[in-house]
């Protein structure tokens, strides 16, 4: 990119991500706005304290369940991803391409439709309603993600590592653990990071599986949105945005310190 | 100690034979090269050894014990790959260390050795560097090093000098000489280049298509090769048949006393640098003499390659400042003690 448009394109796309959190930063340090006022009448951390306070427990709950159910999705995802990814990345078979349209579905399919198609069948299995099957409806997007991030991961993976291994004395077991995750590392955090944020935002499939009964942190803010309270409300959405900042941050340091070296 | 015996060993791969029949021996101590050119199934024999390849057929002992169902971690056979595959996520001394630290913490003789085997493959106060802060001769010294510290029985060199320029590789080789003088390690070293088996080995294996033609000492292969796909090999490419009878070789053209000849049908082959090609008649004396035209010459730096035809024959000869032209008449002779004669049901 040239220096001139670089110096146009930058700025641009800097307001671009960060004007929306303008408003939401007011309404959350806001204790009075009244309509046509540009600016709040006056600050304060109300919001904040009631999130902490006894009335806001049921978010606090929320955002506990939120973490533990996005990091149990991310971990399947990787558990699920790098066995399929590395078949996937390493091997040549035919049908290939079937494997390739069987892991797009999910996503190719709007959301809506896959979540009431499993609903039926969660209803039937008795996974409605419960942890385990909001959990299994997150993996129907989060895991392709997974699969595809493996994948390419381990078409750039040279296999020939785990022989030299073997021959320097490592058995087929511990081969995963002394050579292959360290070398795969920086992609395994990527696969995790793409599972865990597309889980922390899904906002369909567990207001349909869960019914209700799993609460996570979307649910909870649809409901603040509806409501009157829109200092609290805003003061949720900020802790929704939280998770992905930090995943920024992790990803530009992990990765740019190590970098994929070592997948050639 | 190293002792490996390769017996009758094949395998196939998607149906097609890729080994038959390897019978090798590789004695303790000595360094032995694995020459053929590519596709002859050179790698594929040495992962045999290391046991990452299991073999469809054959048996391999090491030092008498059979070894061929061990697997790789469990043999006291180490291999160095053609790339040095230095683990990207780890120091140089933990490379170097990653064997020993695979059997248990390192102690202070573990740590003595490292030291030792690093100042051997002069890769002292390198230790904290990463893989990809080292040259490629580093590396490669690296991945050599990280094979010789655990002091395997046997040690086996998978091409390690071809991702070399010439100047390393020639450093590379002193190297690698040194050290199994030095350790008295048994290498195994594959190779497709007929110079560096040649110079560098004990003993060469040659390998064509799947099959090892013929184990012996350098010198062996290239004056005496059992066969004329050995010989072609090795650039001995004038091969003439004939048939040997009272001490005579004789051809449609030529007549030549039989040194050491089997009697029968055979071939002989001379060396293009053996023979002689001169302006006028030579002398007559013990020594055939042909006449023949220059049919085309190539400079190939130290000597100038040189086709004649003779008669219906063409014969290549290798001559230092040759200075002719393509048609002119000249004269060839050779020693007759050039000549190497095989016999034809080698064929």
């Amino acid at each position: 990119m040239p220096a001139g448009m670089r110096r146009i394109v930058l700025p641009l796309l800097g307001i671009g991500v960060l004007l929306p959190f303008v408003p939401l930063l007011l309404w959350a340090f806001s204790a009075r706005w009244f309509y046509p006022d540009p600016f709040p009448g006056q600050w304060g951390m109300r919001a904040w304290r009631y999130l902490w306070g006894p009335a806001g427990g049921y978010i606090v709950s929320a955002l506990a369940a939120s973490i533990g159910l996005s990091a149990a999705v991310a971990l399947l995802s990787v558990l699920i991803g790098i066995p399929a990814g590395r078949f996937l990345g390493l091997y040549r078979f035919r049908g290939k391409w079937l494997v390739l349209l069987l892991v797009l579905l999910p996503i190719i399919v709007p959301p809506f439709t896959v979540a009431m198609g499993l609903h039926l069948w969660f209803l039937k299995l008795g996974l409605a309603e419960t942890v385990a099957g909001v959990i299994l409806s997150h993996l129907t997007v989060c895991l392709p993600y997974a699969v595809f991030v493996l994948w390419g991961v381990f078409s750039r993976y040279n296999p020939e590592f785990e022989d030299q291994a073997r021959s320097l004395g490592v058995g087929r077991w511990l081969i995963w653990r002394r050579v292959m995750l360290p070398l795969i590392g920086p992609g395994v955090i990527i696969a995790a990071l793409f599972a865990f944020l597309l889980s922390w935002g899904q906002y369909l499939a567990t207001l349909i599986i869960g019914g209700g009964r799993v609460v996570t942190l979307p649910i909870v803010l649809f409901a603040l949105i509806g409501g009157s309270d829109r200092p609290v409300a805003a003061v949720v959405s900020l802790l929704l945005v939280m998770p992905a900042m930090a995943a920024l941050l992790i990803s530009a340091r992990s990765l740019g310190r190590r970098g994929m070296i070592g997948i050639w | 100690m190293g002792r490996l015996i390769l017996e009758n060993v094949g395998l196939c791969l998607d149906r097609k034979v890729v080994l038959r029949h390897v019978n090798l021996t590789v004695a303790n101590g000595e360094l032995l090269a694995l020459l053929g050119p590519s596709g002859a199934g050179k790698t594929t024999l040495l992962r045999i050894m290391a046991g990452l390849i299991a073999p469809d057929e054959g048996r391999i002992y090491l030092d008498g014990r059979p070894i061929t169902d061990v697997p790789p971690e469990k043999r006291d056979v180490v291999m160095v790959f053609q790339r040095p595959l230095l683990f990207p996520f780890m120091t140089l001394f933990n490379n170097i260390a990653f064997g020993l630290r695979v059997k248990g913490r390192l102690t202070a003789d573990d740590r003595h050795q490292i030291d030792r085997i690093m100042a051997m493959t002069q890769l002292d106060g390198l230790g904290r560097r990463q893989a990809h802060q080292l040259s490629g001769g580093q590396q490669q010294r690296a991945a050599l090093a990280r094979a010789l510290v655990l002091e395997p029985g046997v040690l086996l060199l998978d091409e390690p000098l071809s991702s070399l320029d010439p100047n390393l590789r020639q450093q590379m080789r002193d190297l690698i000489g040194n050290i199994q003088r030095q350790t008295g390690i048994t290498m195994v070293f594959v190779t497709h280049d007929q110079t560096e088996a040649l110079m560098m080995s004990d003993r060469v294996a040659l390998m064509l298509d799947g099959r090892l033609r013929q184990t012996g000492a350098p010198k062996q292969l290239f004056y005496h090769p059992v066969d004329p796909d050995v010989a072609r090999f090795f650039g001995m490419e004038n091969l003439i048949t004939g048939h040997c009878r009272n001490g005579y070789f004789h051809s449609a053209q030529w007549r030549m006393p039989a040194l050491d000849g089997p009697a029968g049908p055979c071939i002989a082959a001379i060396r293009p640098e053996a023979i002689r090609v001169m302006p006028t008649r030579p002398d007559p004396g013990a020594d055939p003499v042909l006449a023949g035209r220059i049919h085309r010459m190539r400079f190939e730096g130290t000597a100038t390659r040189v086709w004649i035809d003779c008669g219906s024959r063409q014969v290549v000869a290798l001559q230092a400042g040759a200075e002719f032209e393509a048609g002119q008449q000249v004269y060839v002779t050779f020693p007759v003690d050039a000549v190497h004669l095989m016999p034809v049901e080698n064929v």
